[in-house]
Order: structure tokens, then C-alpha cells, then sequence
């Protein structure tokens, strides 16, 4: 305890308004979708999700007293047994686990459910930290790189098969803190372009797409024809890419299953059945036009109080928001996210301990991810990937499993002055 | 650039949700319209309509009770169809058929699957109906109509069509709307607003509570009573005496303009278009193109108006000063005119006649001569047309009258351009003589009936009139008539004019062509007309037996009455038409008829035979035999 009394000024208040405040706004919202609108149902029944969800925020209170009154030095001297637990706890699943709507993702404890995933991003930010902040780590070496890939990747591969593909993807966000450690930038090229080739073929077929590949390639051959050395790499990069364009209808047809293709072809518009296949993304972006500039008001949304929107306390909390509370309500719920992830960029900029900057880093993509892929297909913009919005959607694990990964930044960050 | 990248991304990103939300919430509206048809539904709660009354306070049309079977496609579950079918007295193939008629109008929207049960149809049907998913009934108001005539004038109510649903929002698929007549004219006073309520649904389509706890919802206003200025009785009496013929009477109230009877021969029961029988009894009608039941004769045939047109020429001459009552033509059994001898044939009566005779009697040659004297009085022939025809128009003639009916014809009035292009003006010259059968009302010139009775108002005022309407009052309260029935228009002839005319027109009655139908202890002033028409047998021009005209005012000193008859191929004046107006003024003046003789004459005879002449596909007679028409003679082909 003495050491939480002796740090409690140092905690960054700004970080902890905003939890605050996104943790109430979900839970208001959470309300709304979930209320019985005929029913007369007790408020403290705990049949209730909104009165569940009243018991994990009360109880994620008890987690961030906790994790604030650990000593900083804690979370770096026992990353690895951490991890090593969080990746038990996930192999434990295959054996343990309960089977909740087609998902082995949860550990059954009476009515109540844990789902380790959501606390193995916490243990997997931790052990990349420690493994990269060792003083004999190098980033630019390729077989450190390999290693942090596998700590990346463990996890991950867990989490696939139970199945859960969105919570794997969530992983890509380490790929962040490595790049602001040093991992050189053609990772980062070549992974955007192969996500815009693979995006823009889908979308315009690949007869464009090559046509502009060749007009693209002759134009940095004509304007680097002085050039001595390294030629060759303007006849190799877009022949690869136009390959790697032919491939993606094949990958598209054969390795994506049908579910999938559906999500793309909805997001890309394509001629899609709005009554099964596009249902959710369709009642959804109805339920978000509805609220116009200024929302129907609490209670009020008629999609939301129709259940329209199916997983509307969850994944889809945000068209509960948008109808609600309108382009005014959506847009200060944006900027609420906003404010925390640059505020947890800045902060991390800012530590002198440089497990404390890459743990900073993880959150700050683990966070953005999360934020990007959510709002983003609760708009219609990204395909349907299951993942929830931090802080706001309905459930313990994910609720807890965020604020363990928030408030274990803000002990580190309140920690700095003790840093060297 | 490493420590900015994941800062600049989390801002761009921010920036594109916050920009496609302004897409969703701000510019695109498709989306907020959507919901309101997803969640909220709209349960209308249709108001009586209002009831009509004749000018004597007595019902006309009231309402009864019927039961439509609605749904909506897209929230029908599988069902025994045997069984409903069974129930609605209706077979599968239709009830399949009718359910993709729904579905494509609309999957969301109600459509009528049965209209128009009665009430014991519907209370065997109301307690099996919640089985139906997706079906419901719909509870609106017919009319019950109380008279078994007047369904010229009263027009009916029908379901709106696509047409009608585009045109007004305010109509949803299965409502009823008037068509045709005071239904139709007075559709919004009539039918009130319905009611609605907003219902808000879950996504399983069950009932959540009233939507925004009902400040939406909207009570449904009731149809307001209107009182009509037909008198029933004398509307009822007209139809009685018009049946087996065919043809068109409008009696007015001069002072008022106020239409007492309007009556289209042959008519129908009103009682044929109400309901579920509506449909077929109405394509029968509708297709008996020989005695065209639907046609409003009175307000939309065109007739030649014949000799009582004389009156508005003897009102003309007057106004240009180019006679005066007093000088007195001669007729040698008809006006010879032109180079070759052209000829305008009279009847035998005394001569030479002055212009008070010369209406009772209806001289052919004196108008023939009055007429020219008012064309010719100007520097051309042209300038004398359009004079003539400007004093016509301020008796409502030439145009549409602006009756409060939905159907009307504005007739014809020639002009001088109108001659010009006949003639080829001014290739070749064209003179008075050419357009003399205007003096006597045939030729060029044609009216309907409600022109001719409005102009026989007009006289009766001595030179102004009120145009004719149908609606006395809203409610009781008869402030509520539009302002253009109630503002007096005034001709262009003055008064005085008038007393010769009026006087001719007694003559008729007294010693003229009329003198036989004489009402006695009523002062009758009229004008007998018989008009020769032509109709097509095989592209044929054919002439018919002559139409039967009267028209007549009385008293002669402060007028309750002016009428028009036209009876169809009734021959002379004083025949047919003559006859019912003189008993129809007795009636309506008496309330009662002392003149059985002649009411027994008309009611015993039928013009039937006569208008099955000209289908016979041989020569047929004409004016009693007086003439051969039909299929034209082998050396004219």
C-alpha cells in the first residue's frame, strides 16, 4: 500500500477520465439495448445484462485498485510467467473449455463465463515488452525478429481454432511497437500494399488493378533510368504483385469459406441478400441513419427498442449510440477513443523505460484495432469481424481484460519518475 | 516518422468514422425512413363518411358498416390455405394470385385480399382470423344509399387506384374514394381524416407499446353532412318520366342558380355500385355503349339547342338596336336567301309576324332576317360574328359552365375564326347567309342541358343569373359554398330588352306552339324547340327523327323554376319535352299534377322503337315517316 499512496499523484488523470467515461457511456447504452421494453423486470435482477454489466464495472473498480497498488517493477519481472500462463490457460481451453455459442472460449463458473483471450493481449503486450527491452535485443536482426513473431504468434494460433479468428486478429496490433522500435519499414510497405491489392482486385476486378500496377511501374522506370543499381527491382516488385493480384480470387474463392466472402461482399457492395447474408450490417447502418444529427434519445431509438440489430449489447453496441444519441453522440463517443489512444501514444513517447514505451505502444494498437474494426463494421465500412469495442460492449472478460491492459500503462506510466 | 505513424493513423481513422457516420446520420435520409417501415406500423382508423340530404332535409345517402381481409405479405407465416380459402368463399388460385398482387405493390404495406364483406361475413371470419399470420381486417364504411335515383348527380365511392395512391399520399392501398358526381367534388368535406396509430414492433413483429407513447397518433376527424339543392321529389318524378327515353332535363332555381333537378335518361340505381357487386355491375354499364347509362346527359351531351335559341337572338337584336319589337317580318312559308333561291323552311302560321308572336310561334324567317340584321350591322361579317357571339358568352355559353360537378362539356359557339378557316378566309369570302342556320339554333351551335336551363334562368331574372351548383349547404351552414356561386354574373343585354322575349315566350304557352300543354293557374313562359341531328351508320352521315326540346320558366313574375328538357329523337317540342317540363313545373310548383292527360301520355309512351331504328342496318323512317334515312341509295355510292 505504500507504494500506491506514495504514486496515486503521479497516476495520469486524463487516462482515467476517459476510462471513466467510456465505461459509463457503454453501460448506458447497454441499457438501453438490452432493457425489456414491455417488461416491468426488477433493476437489480440478475437476469438483467445491464445489471451484470453493473456488477463487472463495479468490479473491474476492485482489478484497478489492485493492479495501482502492485509495485511497477511487478509487471516487468513477471512478464514471462505471465505469458506462460496466459498461453496455459489457453491450451487449458481444448480440454476445459465450454462450448457458448459455437466458441470454446470461456471457462464456466456457474451463469458466470472467463474467456482467457481477452487477458492473454495483456500477458502477450507485457511479454513483448520484456523480450524486446532486453538490452541484448535487436530488432533488425532477423532471428529476433522471428522470436518476437513467435511470442506474437502463440497466442494467436491459441485462439484460431476455438474459433475465434477476430480476437487472433487483434494480434497484428504488435506490429506497431515493433515498427516504432526499429523493424524496418518494407514490412510495413509490403503489408499495406498486399492489403490494398488484395482489397482493390475484389473490388474492381483484376484487370484494372494490373493495367494501374504496369502504368505504376513504367512511370518509376522512366523516372529513375539514371539510375545504376537496384533496377531490378522495378521488373521484380510488379511482377509479383501482378501474380499476387491473379492469386486473389483464387484465395478469395478457395481459402476464405463462404461466411467470409459474404462479409466482404457486403462491405464491397456486391449484390447480397439484405435479409440474411447482410442483415446485421444492413439493420445496423439503419439503426445509425435513424439517429440523424441528434439521436432519437435515450430509449427511444425504435430499431434498438425492436432488437433489430441482433448482437446489439455487444459487438453492435455502437448503432445503439448512433441511434440514440445521433451524429452528435457518435461523433464525442469517437473522439473519446481518440483522445485515449493519442493520449497513450504521447504518454508512451514520453516514458524513459523502454518496456514501458513498447507496452504503451501494444495498448495503444491493441485499442485501435479493436476501435477501427468494430465502428468500422458497425458502419457498414469493414467486413463483420467479431470483436467487441473496448469498454463498451457488454461482458466481464472483455471489460476486465481491458482495464488490466489500460491500468497496468498507467501504474508503468506513473512509475517514470523511478525509471532510469 | 516511426513515432508519428500510429499517431497519424488513429487520427485519419477517427476522421473517416466520424465522415462515415455524416454519411449515414447527416446526408443519406434513405436510412431514417427505412426504420419507421421497420419497426413502427401504422393502424388507421378510417371516420364515418358524411351523409348527403336533398334540399328538404331528407336522407339521401347514408353509411353501412363493411369488412375488408388486408395483408401484409411479408408477415404471412404458412398457412392451411384450404381451410381460408374455405373461409373466404374464395379459390386457391385466386387467393395465391391476389397474394402476389400484394407483394408487389408492397411487402410492407397492407393490400386488400377480400373487400367489402357484410357484417354476418365478417362475424363468422373475426374469431377465426387470429390463426392468420399477417392477415387482418379492416373495418371501413360503404354507402347506403336510401334513394333509387340521382346516381348521375350523387356519383359513387370506389377503391383508390395506383394513380390515385401516387397522386396523394393521403390514400393507402383499399381506401374509398369518390368517384364522379358530389362524391367526387366534395371528397374531402365528405370522407373527414382518417385517424392513425403508430405502433412500434420488435424485430418478431409483435406489439411494443404505442410509438413515442402515442403523440403521434392522430384521431380520425368525421366527414361533414352535406345538403344538396336537388329536391328529391321533383328529381324522382323527372326520372319516372324519362324512362324508355333518353336524354337530359336540368331544372333551376333562377335566383339562386341552385340546380333542383338534374336528371341523365336512361339512369341507374345508385344501390348497383355500392360493395363487393360494384366492380361487375359497373363494367356493364359501362360498356352499354348504345343508351351509355354513365353518360351525364345533362351536363355532358351536346345538343343543337333548335328554336329555343331564338330567344338569346331576339335578346341580341334587341341589344344592337337593329330591330325594335314592334316591325314585323314576312314568311312565305320560309326565308329565301342567297343567288339560287336557298331556302329556310318554316311551318304554317299567320303572317307577317312581329317579334311577340314571332316567338310564339316560332318563325323560322323572322329570326333568319333578325339574325342578319345584327351580323351585318358591322363592317364585315367577321366583326358581326365575334359581336354576337360576346353577348352568348355572358349567358355561360361556349365554355365550361363551372358547376360544382366533376363532368361537364362546354358546347360550341362559332366565331369568326372559326369561319374564316371553314371557309378559307380570305381566299374566299364568306357572308351572313352562310352562317344563317345559327338564327335558329342549328348548324354550327351546339349546348348542353344545363346551359340551356341556365339560360332560361338568365331570362327569368331579366338578365342576370347565379352559376348553377348542386350544394346548398355543408353542415348546415351555407356560408361554406364557394364564393363563385354566390356572386351574380350579368349578362350584356339589358333588362328592358328582355319583357318582349319573356312575353313571346307566354305567347307560346297561350296561343303558340306550346298552347296545347298549358298548365292551368300557373303563368308558364316557354319555347318549344325541334331539332334536326345526324348520327354515323357505317361512316354514313344519317339523319334521325328530330330532337324533342322545351325549355320554360315559371311564374312569369318572380321565377321558382327554369328548365330545360331534352328528349332524344322525341321529335317536335312540344312532343315529349314540352310535356314533362309543363308537368314537372306543375309538380314542383303544385306538388301535384292536375294534367293527368298528358302524364299519362308520356309515361305510356316509349321512344324504344326509335333507337333501335338506326341499329337495324335498313332505311328507317324518320319524323314520322315524313322522311327515309338510314343506309344511303345505291347512286350516291
Amino acid at each position: 500500500m505504500s507504494s500506491f499512496s506514495k504514486a496515486y499523484g503521479n497516476f495520469d488523470w486524463v487516462i482515467i477520465a476517459l476510462f471513466l467515461a467510456l465505461v459509463s457511456i457503454g453501460w448506458i447504452n447497454i441499457y438501453s439495448a438490452s432493457v425489456d421494453p414491455t417488461g416491468v423486470a426488477e433493476f437489480f435482477d440478475f437476469d438483467n445484462l445491464f445489471t451484470r454489466q453493473l456488477l463487472f464495472i463495479a468490479l473491474s473498480f476492485l482489478i484497478v485498485i489492485f493492479i495501482l497498488s502492485l509495485d511497477a517493477k511487478f509487471f516487468e519481472r513477471f512478464a514471462s510467467i505471465i505469458y506462460v500462463i496466459s498461453i496455459v490457460s489457453l491450451l487449458g481451453l481444448f480440454v476445459f473449455g465450454k462450448n457458448i455459442s459455437g466458441a470454446t472460449s470461456w471457462y464456466s463458473f456457474g451463469s458466470f463465463g472467463i474467456q482467457p483471450s481477452e487477458f492473454a493481449k495483456a500477458a502477450t503486450a507485457l511479454a513483448l515488452a520484456k523480450y524486446l527491452s532486453d538490452i541484448q535485443t535487436d530488432v533488425k536482426s532477423l532471428t529476433h525478429q522471428l522470436r518476437a513473431f513467435v511470442i506474437i504468434a502463440l497466442p494467436a494460433i491459441c485462439i484460431v481454432p476455438q474459433p475465434d479468428p477476430g480476437s487472433a486478429l487483434v494480434y497484428a496490433a504488435f506490429f506497431f511497437p515493433l515498427y516504432r522500435e526499429g523493424l524496418s519499414g518494407v514490412y510495413l510497405i509490403t503489408g499495406s500494399v498486399t492489403i490494398a491489392l488484395f482489397v482493390l482486385t475484389l473490388a474492381f476486378g483484376p484487370l484494372y488493378i494490373i493495367a494501374g500496377i504496369v502504368l505504376i511501374a513504367i512511370a518509376l522506370l522512366i523516372r529513375n533510368r539514371k539510375k545504376r543499381f537496384g533496377k531490378r527491382l522495378y521488373y521484380i516488385l510488379p511482377i509479383v504483385s501482378i501474380l499476387f493480384v491473379f492469386s486473389v480470387n483464387y484465395i478469395f474463392e478457395n481459402v476464405f469459406e463462404q461466411r467470409h466472402r459474404d462479409r466482404f461482399n457486403v462491405v464491397l457492395g456486391k449484390d447480397v441478400d439484405m435479409k440474411s447474408i447482410g442483415y446485421n450490417t444492413y439493420q445496423s447502418e439503419i439503426a445509425i441513419g435513424n439517429g440523424g444529427l441528434a439521436g432519437k434519445g435515450f430509449l427511444k431509438g425504435t430499431q434498438t427498442k425492436g432488437d433489430f440489430v441482433p448482437e446489439q449489447h455487444t459487438d453492435y453496441i455502437f448503432s445503439t449510440v448512433g441511434e440514440e444519441w445521433g451524429f452528435l453522440g457518435s461523433t464525442l463517443v469517437i473522439a473519446l477513443f481518440v483522445g485515449l489512444m493519442l493520449r497513450i501514444i504521447v504518454l508512451a513517447e514520453r516514458q524513459k523505460s523502454q518496456f514501458s514505451r513498447i507496452y504503451g505502444y501494444s495498448i495503444a494498437g491493441i485499442l485501435f484495432i479493436h476501435f477501427l474494426i468494430n465502428i468500422g463494421m458497425v458502419t457498414g465500412v469493414f467486413p463483420t469481424v467479431g470483436i467487441p469495442l473496448p469498454f463498451f460492449s457488454y461482458g466481464g472478460s472483455g471489460l476486465w481484460g481491458f482495464t488490466i491492459l489500460l491500468f497496468i500503462f498507467v501504474k508503468l506510466d506513473s512509475d517514470r519518475i523511478n525509471q532510469w | 516518422m516511426r513515432r508519428i505513424l500510429l499517431f497519424s493513423i488513429v487520427l485519419i481513422s477517427g476522421v473517416l468514422l466520424t465522415g462515415r457516420l455524416f454519411y449515414l446520420q447527416i446526408l443519406d435520409t434513405s436510412y431514417a425512413s427505412l426504420s419507421e417501415n421497420n419497426a413502427i406500423k401504422r393502424f388507421f382508423d378510417y371516420p364515418q363518411r358524411g351523409h348527403i340530404y336533398d334540399r328538404n332535409g331528407n336522407l339521401l345517402v347514408s353509411n353501412q358498416p363493411s369488412y375488408d381481409v388486408m395483408v401484409i405479405p411479408r408477415e404471412v407465416k404458412p398457412f392451411d390455405t384450404l381451410e381460408f380459402c374455405g373461409l373466404l368463399k374464395m379459390d386457391k388460385e385466386m387467393l395465391i394470385n391476389r397474394l402476389k398482387k400484394a407483394r408487389v405493390y408492397s411487402p410492407r404495406l397492407p393490400s386488400i385480399v377480400i373487400p367489402q364483406l357484410t357484417k354476418s361475413e365478417y362475424a363468422y371470419l373475426q374469431e377465426k382470423m387470429r390463426k392468420y399470420e399477417g392477415f387482418f381486417i379492416q373495418k371501413r364504411s360503404l354507402r347506403d344509399y336510401q334513394i333509387d335515383f340521382g346516381a348521375n348527380f350523387l356519383g359513387y365511392i370506389a377503391e383508390v387506384n395506383y394513380k390515385d395512391i401516387e397522386d396523394n399520399p393521403y390514400y393507402q392501398s383499399g381506401d374509398l374514394k369518390g368517384r364522379t358526381g358530389v362524391e367526387t367534388q366534395y371528397e374531402k368535406t365528405l370522407r373527414g381524416i382518417k385517424g392513425v396509430k403508430y405502433i412500434q414492433k420488435d424485430r418478431f413483429n409483435r406489439d411494443i407499446g404505442p410509438y413515442k407513447n402515442g403523440t403521434l397518433d392522430t384521431l380520425p376527424v368525421p366527414g361533414k353532412d352535406l345538403t344538396l339543392t336537388i329536391d328529391s321529389e321533383l328529381q324522382k318524378y323527372g326520372e319516372e318520366l324519362m324512362v324508355n327515353k333518353r336524354g337530359g332535363i336540368v331544372a333551376l332555381e333562377p335566383a339562386t342558380g341552385e340546380i333542383l333537378a338534374l336528371i341523365s335518361a336512361p339512369n341507374f340505381d345508385p344501390a348497383l355500385l355500392v360493395g363487393r357487386e360494384r366492380s361487375r355491375n359497373f363494367t356493364k354499364l359501362y360498356y352499354d355503349s348504345i343508351a351509355k347509362p354513365l353518360f351525364d346527359r345533362g351536363l355532358q351531351a351536346q345538343y343543337p339547342p333548335g328554336s329555343p335559341f331564338k330567344t338569346l337572338n331576339a335578346l341580341i337584336a334587341l341589344e344592337e338596336n337593329v330591330v325594335d319589337s314592334e316591325e314585323a317580318f314576312a314568311c312565305h312559308g320560309g326565308y329565301y336567301y342567297g343567288s339560287h333561291g336557298r331556302k329556310l323552311g318554316c311551318h304554317h302560321h299567320p303572317s307577317p309576324l312581329s317579334m311577340i308572336p314571332g316567338i310564339a310561334n316560332s318563325c323560322n324567317a323572322y329570326f333568319a332576317n333578325v339574325y342578319r340584321r345584327v351580323i351585318e350591322k358591322y363592317n364585315s361579317p367577321q366583326e358581326g360574328m365575334d359581336v354576337w357571339k360576346n353577348h352568348l358568352e355572358s349567358f355561360g355559353l361556349g365554355g365550361y359552365m363551372g358547376t360544382d360537378l366533376p363532368t361537364g362539356q362546354p358546347g360550341f359557339i362559332p366565331d369568326s375564326k372559326y369561319y374564316n378557316r371553314a371557309y378559307e378566309y380570305p381566299k374566299y369570302k364568306w357572308f351572313s347567309t352562310a352562317t344563317i342556320s345559327n338564327s335558329i339554333g342549328q348548324g354550327e351551335v351546339s349546348l348542353t342541358p344545363i346551359q340551356l336551363a341556365n339560360v332560361t334562368a338568365a331570362i327569368a331574372n331579366r338578365g342576370w343569373f347565379y352559376t348553377p351548383h348542386i350544394l346548398k349547404s355543408i353542415e348546415n351552414q351555407t356560408d361554406l359554398i364557394p364564393e363563385e356561386y354566390r356572386t351574380r354574373n350579368v349578362t350584356t343585354i339589358s333588362p328592358a330588352n328582355f319583357e318582349p322575349v319573356v312575353e313571346g315566350m307566354f305567347g307560346a304557352y297561350n296561343y303558340g306552339t306550346a298552347a296545347g300543354i298549358k298548365i292551368p293557374g300557373i303563368d308558364i313562359c316557354g319555347k318549344t324547340g325541334t331539332a334536326e341531328n345526324y348520327t354515323r351508320i357505317d361512316g354514313h352521315r344519317a339523319q334521325l327523327t328530330d330532337h324533342s326540346i322545351f325549355v320554360a320558366f315559371a311564374p312569369k313574375d318572380n321565377p321558382k323554376i327554369a328548365i330545360a328538357v331534352f328528349v332524344e329523337n322525341g321529335y317536335w317540342g312540344s312532343r315529349y319535352a314540352g310535356k314533362i317540363a309543363s308537368l314537372m313545373i306543375e309538380k314542383y310548383i303544385k306538388g301535384e299534377v292536375t294534367r293527368t292527360d298528358i302524364e299519362d301520355y308520356i309515361l305510356s309512351n316509349s321512344l324504344e322503337d326509335e333507337y333501335a331504328k338506326p341499329l337495324s342496318g335498313k332505311p328507317f323512317p324518320i319524323n314520322d315517316g315524313k322522311k327515309i334515312s338510314g343506309v344511303p341509295k345505291k347512286t350516291e355510292l
